[in-house]
């Protein structure tokens, strides 16, 4: 039983790592202020697994659920308002460039 | 777990999406990627006996966030003509070593072998998940509650009418 839970933490761990790469990757490189916001989703996706897994593996798993239902409300929260800068950000520069983001003039 | 291997199925396919979220060209394609990762995630979270996450992440992750993705989408106006082509080129150039990137970690870390050497803790007799979110954690829920609360006066002051603005005195 620990041999097969062990193996699936093994297993799971590389994929959450992969994935982290993959979102950390997307917010360096694109220029699109939306892409970065998909990033910064996959990358809240990838932390959400490590949480239910750490719940599965130590056998806490409602106190891991409650953590994920409060990481969910602060990350709808968080692309909601992101999401508003970045139509604000559009409108004054017609643009979702992060290199046309130069000053703070609102 | 019921079956391992569904599990690592899923754990691939999960992988697979994130991957073609990121290097898809098209926003909307990738806005919709981002949802069928949400559903993909949410297969592993039942399977990791965690129901109420599951349903919450299909519900607001791969429902609501994709509406506020594609309503972002919409509201901003795309590249057209040369400017999207010279875009496209860029972002291939750019995007071109993720997979790279990505073969090179998973073979380092298959390498590493990975283990989970510490002793797993004893299976504890919780309590409901309810009983820990109305009980245990009541705390978190007033934070929730602060930070929705926070969202909405910032989406309110964000997407003000301005034609309340004084106007400027003319010459």
């Amino acid at each position: 039983m620990i041999e097969h839970l062990q193996a699936i933490f093994a297993t799971s761990i590389i994929f959450i790592i992969l994935l982290s790469v993959t979102a950390l990757y997307c917010m360096l490189v694109s220029r699109n202020l939306i892409r970065i916001l998909i990033g910064l989703e996959l990358l809240i996706k990838a932390v959400t697994l490590l949480i239910a897994l750490t719940g599965y593996l130590t056998g806490r798993m409602a106190l891991a659920q409650t953590f994920i239902i409060t990481l969910i409300v602060i990350e709808v929260v968080v692309i909601a308002i992101a999401a508003g800068i970045v139509i604000g950000a559009h409108r004054h520069n017609q643009s979702l460039d992060v290199r046309t983001l130069r000053n703070l003039k609102g | 777990m019921t079956s391992p291997l569904l599990f690592v199925a899923l754990l691939m396919l999960l992988l697979l999406a994130g991957v073609w979220t990121v290097m898809t060209l098209n926003l909307l394609k990738s806005a919709i990627g981002l949802a069928i990762t949400s559903v993909l995630l949410t297969l592993l979270l039942f399977l990791l006996d965690a129901p109420l996450a599951g349903v919450f992440e299909l519900s607001v992750c791969a429902g609501l966030i994709t509406v506020v993705f594609i309503s972002a989408i919409s509201l901003t106006k795309p590249l057209t003509g040369p400017e999207a082509s010279e875009r496209d080129r860029s972002r291939v150039k750019r995007f071109f070593f993720l997979p790279i990137l990505i073969a090179g970690a998973a073979w380092v870390l298959y390498a590493l072998g990975l283990r989970l050497d510490s002793p797993l803790p004893p299976a504890i007799a919780e309590m409901d998940v309810r009983q820990v979110l109305w009980n245990v954690r009541r705390l978190d829920l007033v934070g929730q509650i602060l930070i929705i609360l926070a969202g909405v006066f910032g989406v309110v002051i964000l997407f003000k009418d301005r034609s309340d603005k004084k106007e400027a005195p003319k010459s």
